[in-house]
């Protein structure tokens, strides 16, 4: 193997590793916050990236029919609830919100399809169609079964998984798409061409991490999520409203997955089945960083995106074995580490 | 009872004919519920009912299959041969994947099964030795004495038999005494190695049995389809195994039946209907049982076997044949020093939450512990019981050292506890939730169990289980769920369950909160003929007449640091112990409220 070769396979495992570093944050956030193990992460990758590609072929994405029927689901929920409280008067809110919003959205990306916009716009219209997917996912799916356990909260997220990407089959069909690069130029870097693509995906994973940082760091809302990280229930006592933190917490997993999508499309064709993977690889990389720590566990996406670039290299066949296998010796590793097995009991 | 055995008879019956009566794509498709509700089987009890939840039972379905399709093909071997094969190749794996996952947190488990069958997946799909994603084929069938069981009715005939000796199987499991402590696995393990329950090596087992019931699966799957492929072992199937545990619930083992039927028969109609709204193929039946699912988890967590059992005749139980106790060690003679603490001392962080605390605890004696909320009574009894690791200082049990020892360990030395919140498995019954407490008083394994081959040592607990509740005044109400009894009843089970396992040391965390008047004078008695029969007593109590009537001496806690020994009437006059119970100004108010009472 040439060295030309290693600094190739390198620089495309920190591209792709860039991006599972992006979602193993999501899922580590998601977590921390909800106790939500949240598999269908990867379903607001593959809806951005399949919602990019459609609107670049002048279809309306599918994605508009996910959007108005979950907003009119949460409307009904909310309606429900709003009347069983005698406060009608919250209604024209809800009715604006849950039934108008998805409609104007959806107006919207129609007619995005029918112009040839920028690049740019359209990603604008992706965004404004998958994000809000997570706030209504947490609403339908999670937030009746807050208080139950991790596990079956665990099974939730494999039931919103299945409904999610078999909405994604209906919508986009099995056939995968590959959206155009942000730029198409290559930069000679001694003996590397590097892909302008490649710069775009690092560079911009590397501004979100950075917007989290602040966020994190420097605002009420940021420090309010921490809290309820740390702890639950002194977060609720301090007034803290757990649903809230909940339907932040996805509205940023909605965006970085939304970010992903749009990313990693140019440099991977992406099926309506690619979530599932994807979130995977994010998942590993969340473990290899211990499940706790941000900075590690991005590192340990990044070192996914490489394991996986250098053995498609020397094993193409068995990659995907060979990065899911790789759980094992991190999990034995961990096992070790803590020298009392953990005897817990699930909340009844 | 009698209604049980015609409905079962009348099962067993409608099994046997029913290759007989139905066309084959029927036969079919009872052949295919016959093998997933063995491997849902194994998930009813490792998910459902022990809580450890797993998404890659189709990987161990996967490697049975191809580990005997491989032998029989390639290496021509007999498929009883490659049952054997199956059976170990999954045992092997489930060992491994178990080994570095159980200890850890739950979903590390679930996350490990899914990236594990992934990888399996991909596995079997590249190594041109098991013709990657075409699989192998011509896999021979099973011949019983030269006759080859090559059709799906003859199939039917050997799936259902394993099937149906798998359910038989399981449900004598849980209903014996490593069935109990299953079932304390979920929601309750911290009590149960309170017993003496290895939970880690009994969770290990746990998922090694679910996979050898996939494993077995998995060998029928190969010799009845007569080939093998990747396809079959996809993550989706592994999904659709845990749904078929959720829909048909943790509560019944028959709930593996209701819930593979619902699943397959659901999944083979939706081959037939989606089409027609769509002219795409695919998985569109993941729409639908995501859907059912969530809705499922949200309306009937507990799934649908415990709405249907409703609807079937109820056998009543039998109150366990008095059997002679077994033969128990000669309690120590009065005086023995049982418990010495010295030097104890833990932190929470920065909280010191005992500090250089320092007591000794004879046989026949009770010593009260007592102090403040928040004085650090509790830390103490876990660390002396082992729930907690102490930071400084050392615990001996009869001598000997027991502070690094794991609770379970604790308990085998004679030492038991009660739980200031009730720690009972509150769908069990009474008398299986005390029977935990003798867990250590049997040792036969879950193969025995399985085969009921372990009924006279079962006797023998239960009966000894029966004794402890009518020491605690409880022998009316073994059959009822332990949580449908009032919280005072709950705090006697708690102390018959640590009656059962005849120690010579108790633990008890406030066993008097919530009694009645009556109620506490019968704890008051029995605690009284336990200390005449030799145990030693340690006694957390709020309720000061109650302590200072029982107890032979006092410790007297406050932030963490003893600030008092002695007898009731020493330590009631005080001044420091008067203080810290009223904060400042001692008064005549204080003297009176620390006298015990005579009754009211």
């Amino acid at each position: 193997m040439s060295a030309d070769i290693v600094l190739w396979l390198v620089q495309d495992g920190i591209t792709t590793g860039a991006i599972y570093a992006l979602l193993a944050l999501a899922l580590l956030l998601v977590f921390a916050v909800t106790r939500i193990i949240f598999v269908p992460q990867g379903e607001f990758v593959s809806y951005a990236a399949l919602s990019l590609g459609m609107l670049q072929t002048g279809q309306t994405p599918g994605t508009v029919w996910v959007l108005i029927a979950g907003g009119a689901i949460v409307a009904v929920l909310e309606g429900a609830s709003a009347l069983a409280r005698r406060e009608p008067a919250r209604l024209a809110r809800i009715l604006a919100v849950y039934v108008a919003g998805p409609l104007a959205i959806a107006a919207l990306a129609r007619w995005g399809a029918a112009h040839a916009l920028g690049l740019w716009a359209q990603m604008a219209i992706v965004a404004a169609l998958v994000v809000p997917l997570g706030p209504l996912l947490y609403r339908i799916a999670y937030r009746p079964l807050a208080d139950a356990s991790v596990l079956v909260l665990f099974i939730v997220s494999m039931a919103a998984h299945y409904v999610l990407s078999g909405l994604g089959l209906v919508i986009f069909g099995g056939e995968g798409l590959r959206t155009n690069p942000i730029s198409e130029a290559r930069f000679d870097v001694g003996v590397l061409k590097i892909g302008a693509q490649s710069v775009w995906v690092a560079g911009a994973s590397l501004v979100c991490m950075i917007a989290l940082w602040l966020f994190f760091e420097h605002t009420l809302v940021g420090k309010a999520l921490r809290a309820t990280a740390i702890n639950r229930v002194g977060a609720r006592l301090a007034g803290i409203p757990a649903g809230l933190t909940g339907s932040i917490a996805f509205v940023l997993a909605a965006a970085i997955g939304a970010a992903s999508g749009v990313l990693i499309s140019p440099i991977a064709t992406i099926y309506y089945d690619s979530g599932l993977m994807i979130s995977l690889k994010g998942f590993v990389g969340a473990i290899l960083g211990g499940m706790a720590s941000y900075p590690l566990a991005a590192l340990g996406a990044l070192g996914v995106g490489l394991i996986e670039s250098f053995s498609s290299f020397w094993a193409s066949a068995l990659k995907e074995t060979i990065v899911f296998t790789l759980i094992i010796p991190v999990l034995l590793w961990r096992s070790l580490a803590s020298r009392h097995p953990a005897v817990e009991d699930e909340e009844e | 009872m009698r209604a049980q055995a015609v409905l079962a008879a009348a099962l067993l019956l409608a099994t046997a004919a029913a290759p007989l009566a139905l066309p084959e794509f029927y036969v079919t498709l009872l052949n295919y519920i016959g093998l997933a509700t063995l491997v849902t089987l194994g998930l009813v009890v490792m998910t459902g009912v022990a809580g450890i939840v797993s998404f890659g039972q189709q990987a161990f379905v996967g490697i049975a299959a191809y580990a005997t399709a491989g032998l029989t093909t390639l290496a021509g071997l007999s498929p009883w041969a490659g049952l054997v094969a199956s059976l170990a190749a999954t045992a092997a794996s489930a060992l491994l994947l178990g080994a570095v996952t159980l200890r850890l947190s739950g979903h590390y488990l679930a996350i490990a099964t899914i990236a594990w069958g992934v990888a399996i997946y991909y596995l079997f799909g590249n190594l041109p030795l098991l013709g990657q994603y075409s699989g192998i084929d011509n896999v021979p069938p099973v011949s019983l004495g030269g006759w080859a069981i090559d059709s799906g009715r003859e199939s039917y005939y050997l799936i259902w038999t394993f099937t149906a000796a798998a359910l038989v199987a399981e449900r004598n499991l849980l209903a014996s005494r490593l069935g109990r402590a299953i079932r304390a696995l979920r929601f309750r393990a911290v009590m149960a190695e309170s017993c003496g329950v290895d939970t880690a090596s009994l969770k290990l087992l746990v998922f090694v049995h679910a996979a050898l019931l996939a494993g077995l699966a998995g060998w029928l799957h190969a010799h009845f389809l007569r080939f093998v492929s990747p396809h079959a072992f996809g993550i989706n199937a592994g999904i659709d195994y845990l749904f078929m545990a959720v829909i048909g619930g943790a509560a019944e083992v028959w709930g593996a039946l209701v819930g593979a039927s619902i699943m397959t028969i659901l999944k083979e109609w939706l081959k037939d209907w989606l089409p027609a709204f769509s002219q795409r193929s695919g998985n569109y039946e993941t729409v639908v049982f995501g859907v059912l699912m969530l809705l499922l988890l949200h309306r009937a967590r507990d799934g649908l076997a415990p709405v249907l059992a409703r609807l079937l005749p109820e056998g009543a139980r039998q109150r366990p044949a008095q059997v002679a106790a077994p033969a128990r060690e000669a309690p120590p003679p009065a005086g023995t020093v049982l418990l010495e603490v010295h030097g104890l001392g833990k932190r929470f962080g920065g909280l010191v939450a005992v500090r250089d605390l320092s007591f000794a605890m004879n046989a026949g004696e009770i010593l009260g512990l007592i102090g403040p909320n928040g004085a650090g009574k509790t830390t103490v009894f876990n660390l002396v019981g082992g729930a907690l690791a102490a930071d400084e200082g050392e615990v001996r049990l009869k001598g000997s050292r027991i502070d690094r020892l794991p609770s379970r360990e604790i308990a085998r030395r004679g030492l038991r506890r009660t739980f200031q919140q009730v720690h009972l498995v509150s769908r069990m019954s009474v008398l299986d939730n005390v029977a935990i407490g003798a867990h250590l008083r049997g040792g036969r394994g879950a193969l025995a169990a399985m085969l009921r081959a372990e009924r006279d040592e079962e006797r023998t607990l239960l009966s000894e289980a029966a004794r402890a509740l009518d020491r605690v005044g409880l022998g009316e109400h073994l059959f009822e769920p332990a949580g449908s009894l009032p919280l005072g009843s709950q705090r006697a089970v708690e102390i018959a369950r640590a009656l059962a396992g005849d120690p010579q040391v108790l633990l008890l965390d406030e066993p008097a909160a919530g009694l009645r008047y009556g109620e506490k004078r019968a704890l008051a008695a029995l605690l009284d003929r336990l200390r005449a029969e030799g145990l030693g007593i340690l006694l957390v109590e709020h309720d000061m007449e109650f302590v200072m009537g029982l107890a032979d001496r006092l410790v007297v806690m406050d932030f963490g640091e003893k600030m008092a020994e002695g007898l009731p009437d020493e330590v009631r006059r005080d001044p420091a112990v008067i203080e810290a119970y009223l904060g400042g100004e001692a008064g005549d108010r204080g003297q009176k409220n620390l006298k015990p009472e005579t009754g009211s």
